[in-house]
Order: C-alpha cells, then sequence, then structure tokens
C-alpha cells in the first residue's frame, strides 16, 4: 500500500570513516498503515546494482539500538512506528563508490490476519556524494 | 426528527497524508471538525508511537484534543499479534491477555466501542465478555470482506453473544461487504499495469452480472490466456461481495458502529461501487443509532499516478451522508 514511498529519498551514504567506510545506510519506512513489532519483520531483502546483500551483513535500527535480522525475531519489546524512517546499515568494506546506485529494497512482514506474509518492496535510485 | 445516524471519520482514511507526514493527528481532527464529521475512531498502533506503553498524560492529550475541537473519541481498532512470535502461535491465555490490554486502553480513553478484527476466534472472545462488561467495550467483530453478515464463521460470533446475552459482544459491520460494481480505481490500476481493455471489460461485465468469481477468474487465467495483471483484476473478485442490504436491518441489535470503507468519490458525491442509497434507507428505517465512520481506501490505487487528497474525498463521502440520511429520513 505504500511500496513507492519505501526508501526514503536522498537517505543514501557511506557509514564509518570517510577514507576508509565500512558500509552504507539508508532510511526506510514500514509499508503497512500501523506500527508493528520487530520480530514480526521477518526478512529485509536488499540489492545494490544487481548484487543481493547478504542477511548477515544487515542491521535495522528504528532509533534504539542496531540488530541484526536474527536479534529483531526475538526483539519483542520493541516496534517499527507507523510511518517512522528506520536506519538500515549495510556491512560493506569500503561502502559505495560517488555516484548514482541503483537500490532495490522489499520487506517480508508476518500479519497475524492474513494466510500468507506480507511482502512490500521499493527501488529507487540514489546518489551517494 | 434529529438524525440518529451520524457522521464520523477513522484516522485510517488520512494514511496517505499521515505516513508521508504532510497531516498528522490533530490535523485530521480538524478537519473532521470542519465537515461536520464529530466521530473519531482512531487505530492506537498507528496514531500512538509509543503503543502499547500509553501513559496518562497521553489519555489525557487525546481527551483535550477532542475537547478543543468539539469531537469524540468513537472506535478503537484493535490488532491481535497472534504470530508475534515466529516458533508458535500466541496460546488462548495470551491471546486474551492482549485483548483484555487493548480493552483496558480503550476504558481509560473513554472509548465505547472496539473493533474487533474478523480473524479473532469467537470462543476467545467469548472468555474476554467479563472483561468488556466490567470496563464498559461492546467489542464489535469487524465484518469485513470477503466474509459478510451471514456468513457462518460470523454467525459463530452472535451465536456466542446470544447464548451469553451480553450487550457487550456482537458485530462491526465495514460497508465493503455492499461492493455493488467494480471500482473504477481497480480497473484504471489494472489497465495501467497491462490488463487489456477487452478483458478489464469482461471482468467487469461478469462482476456485474453477479457471477461467481471461479467462473470469472476461470475464463481470465486459462480461455484467455490472462497475462499477471488480467489475473489479479479477476481474482480481487474473490474478495469483493455485494451483500443484500435488507439483511442489515436483522443485524442491528448487534452493532453500534460501521466502517464506512469507500474507493472513491465522483465530483458529484456518489460512490460508484458501494451501495450506499441501499444501506443507509435500512439503517434509518431500522432506527439504527451509531457513526458512519469514513474509511478512505483509495490511496493505494491511484498513488503511482495522482496525488492522493483523502480531505476531498472524506468531504465527498460526507456529503453523500447527508444527502441519503435527509432523504430517508423523508421518506419514513
Amino acid at each position: 500500500m505504500f511500496d513507492k514511498y519505501l526508501i526514503v529519498d536522498g537517505s543514501l551514504r557511506n557509514v564509518g570513516p570517510s577514507d576508509a567506510p565500512s558500509g552504507f545506510a539508508f532510511e526506510a519506512k514500514l509499508g503497512y498503515y500501523r506500527g508493528l513489532g520487530l520480530s514480526m519483520v521477518e526478512a529485509l531483502d536488499i540489492t545494490v546494482d544487481g548484487e543481493a546483500v547478504p542477511r548477515e551483513a544487515i542491521r535495522f535500527d528504528e532509533g534504539n539500538g542496531p540488530l541484526s535480522l536474527d536479534e529483531m525475531e526475538t526483539a519483542f519489546d520493541r516496534r517499527w512506528p507507523f510511518g517512522a524512517p528506520a536506519t538500515i546499515t549495510v556491512e560493506r568494506d569500503g561502502g559505495l563508490a560517488p555516484g548514482e546506485h541503483s537500490l532495490e529494497f522489499s520487506q517480508q512482514l508476518r500479519i497475524s490476519y492474513m494466510p500468507f506474509p506480507s511482502i512490500n518492496s521499493d527501488a529507487k535510485s540514489l546518489t551517494i556524494a | 426528527m434529529a438524525a440518529n445516524i451520524k457522521r464520523g471519520v477513522s484516522l485510517y482514511s488520512f494514511q496517505e497524508e499521515m505516513f508521508l507526514g504532510q497531516m498528522n493527528v490533530e490535523d485530521c481532527v480538524e478537519f473532521a471538525a470542519s465537515i461536520g464529521a464529530t466521530g473519531i475512531e482512531i487505530l492506537p498502533e498507528q496514531n500512538m508511537p509509543s503503543f502499547p506503553n500509553i501513559d496518562d498524560r497521553q489519555v489525557a492529550w487525546w481527551k483535550d484534543l477532542m475537547a478543543k475541537h468539539g469531537t469524540e473519541l468513537t472506535c478503537y481498532d484493535m490488532f491481535l499479534d497472534t504470530k508475534v512470535r515466529k516458533d508458535r502461535l500466541m496460546t488462548d491465555e495470551e491471546q486474551i491477555a492482549s485483548i483484555r490490554r487493548d480493552l483496558e486502553l480503550c476504558n481509560r480513553l473513554g472509548i465505547r466501542n472496539m473493533r474487533v478484527l474478523v480473524f479473532v476466534r469467537p470462543d476467545i472472545l467469548e472468555r474476554c465478555v467479563p472483561y468488556a462488561e466490567d470496563l464498559d467495550v461492546h467489542m464489535g467483530v469487524e465484518v469485513h470482506a470477503p466474509w459478510h453478515l451471514e456468513h457462518a464463521w460470523i454467525l459463530r460470533t452472535v451465536e456466542v453473544a446470544d447464548r451469553l446475552g451480553t450487550k457487550h459482544l456482537g458485530l462491526l459491520p465495514d460497508m465493503g461487504i455492499f461492493m455493488k460494481h467494480y471500482p473504477p480505481v481497480y480497473r484504471d490500476r489494472f489497465i495501467r499495469q497491462g490488463a487489456r481493455l477487452e478483458v478489464a471489460e469482461f471482468i467487469i461485465d461478469q462482476h456485474e452480472q453477479k457471477i461467481m468469481a471461479e467462473y470469472t477468474i476461470y475464463e481470465v487465467a486459462v480461455k484467455m490466456k490472462g497475462n499477471p495483471a488480467e489475473v489479479r483484476m479477476a481474482e480481487i473478485l474473490r474478495h469483493q461481495p455485494y451483500a443484500n442490504p435488507k439483511r442489515i436491518r436483522d443485524y442491528i441489535p448487534y452493532f453500534r458502529h460501521i466502517q464506512a470503507k469507500f474507493h472513491e468519490m465522483t465530483e458529484d458525491d456518489r460512490d460508484p461501487s458501494h451501495a450506499y442509497d441501499e444501506v443507509i434507507p435500512e439503517l434509518v428505517a431500522g432506527g439504527w443509532e451509531g457513526y458512519l465512520s469514513s474509511e478512505y481506501e483509495g490511496n493505494r490505487w491511484i498513488q503511482d499516478v495522482e496525488e492522493v487528497d483523502s480531505r476531498e474525498q472524506v468531504r465527498r463521502q460526507h456529503r453523500m451522508f447527508d444527502r441519503l440520511i435527509a432523504q430517508a429520513e423523508g421518506a419514513r
């Protein structure tokens, strides 16, 4: 219902020391009309310039500290609020080169009242300054 | 005579603007009040970022907000995360505890209606009735398409309510069950996604004739070798029943609030899909009292090509409510 808005425009940047970035990060919203407990975010899939990012390299932070996707599964006291951007970080030596990058992002959510998982996807071209 | 049917708005209606940070809760309430929609339905898990931890100061903020705009909180939309854990479903006791938490917050906010998701088991709700009675909150099971008022699953809740003789368990109809015509915004979106015009027209014609969805899906998917957009356009028919508006009167004792679902209002204030012109006379004739609470859900169908204007859509729906209620009152 909000697919085209999941990746926040202009939010892509490298993280870590500027001369030796440890990865990149962007802001993303939950594609749902309410907030959701982090334990029900089953997967965050990221592809950058056609290359899939391994699950282990992804960290999620809604504002209370970074978690791996495995740690999110038992984060029962934390939620991703409606419409609120969270920081998605990808560990990757050297980060991304300056210039345009194509970013694909999808979320697999376990919505209790639905018979199947909810999958939301966005793809945008973003620039590293 | 004063109308028993009142006009309200669910904050669900403004999800596009709120998601994008273009409107906040107070903007929505202020807008509702400006069109005479005095009842405000909330989704705490959407509208309260710190949910489920809501302190008294936050409760007071909501009450002050209502007083400031001359509105009242009408309904609390609950959720139940039975799948909160990856390894197992919530136990019955955990489900009851979650519902009880919502009933208590509902009561603290001074709200007397709680929208219960349709998938919640009637036997779980039966065990929650003592809490609902104690807190004076009506648990209304959302009658949401493709369920309808006389679906066997819905009748299980009616059976429990009758057997217990309780006034605190019943239904909460979503007007999506009265979809008489295929929504033009659905059609246009599927065409933008690649549905051919002649196939789209075939699907709409089948729906107009009220042909069972499975026949249409087979025709489109197999015989016409439909493309993915066409198959999706046909498959969505499974979720679009047109329940008989005349039956709603029989269920008036069981519901106190209505979610007035819609996807699009025309410039002359008509809903091209849902049979409000048939439902509202039944509600008026039956003497039903409660809020018609707008649930605009058209944003997701048009946001790919145009700016969503939820306020204008809701405003038009309320002019339709005024017109249809006045006509029905006049005919009494």
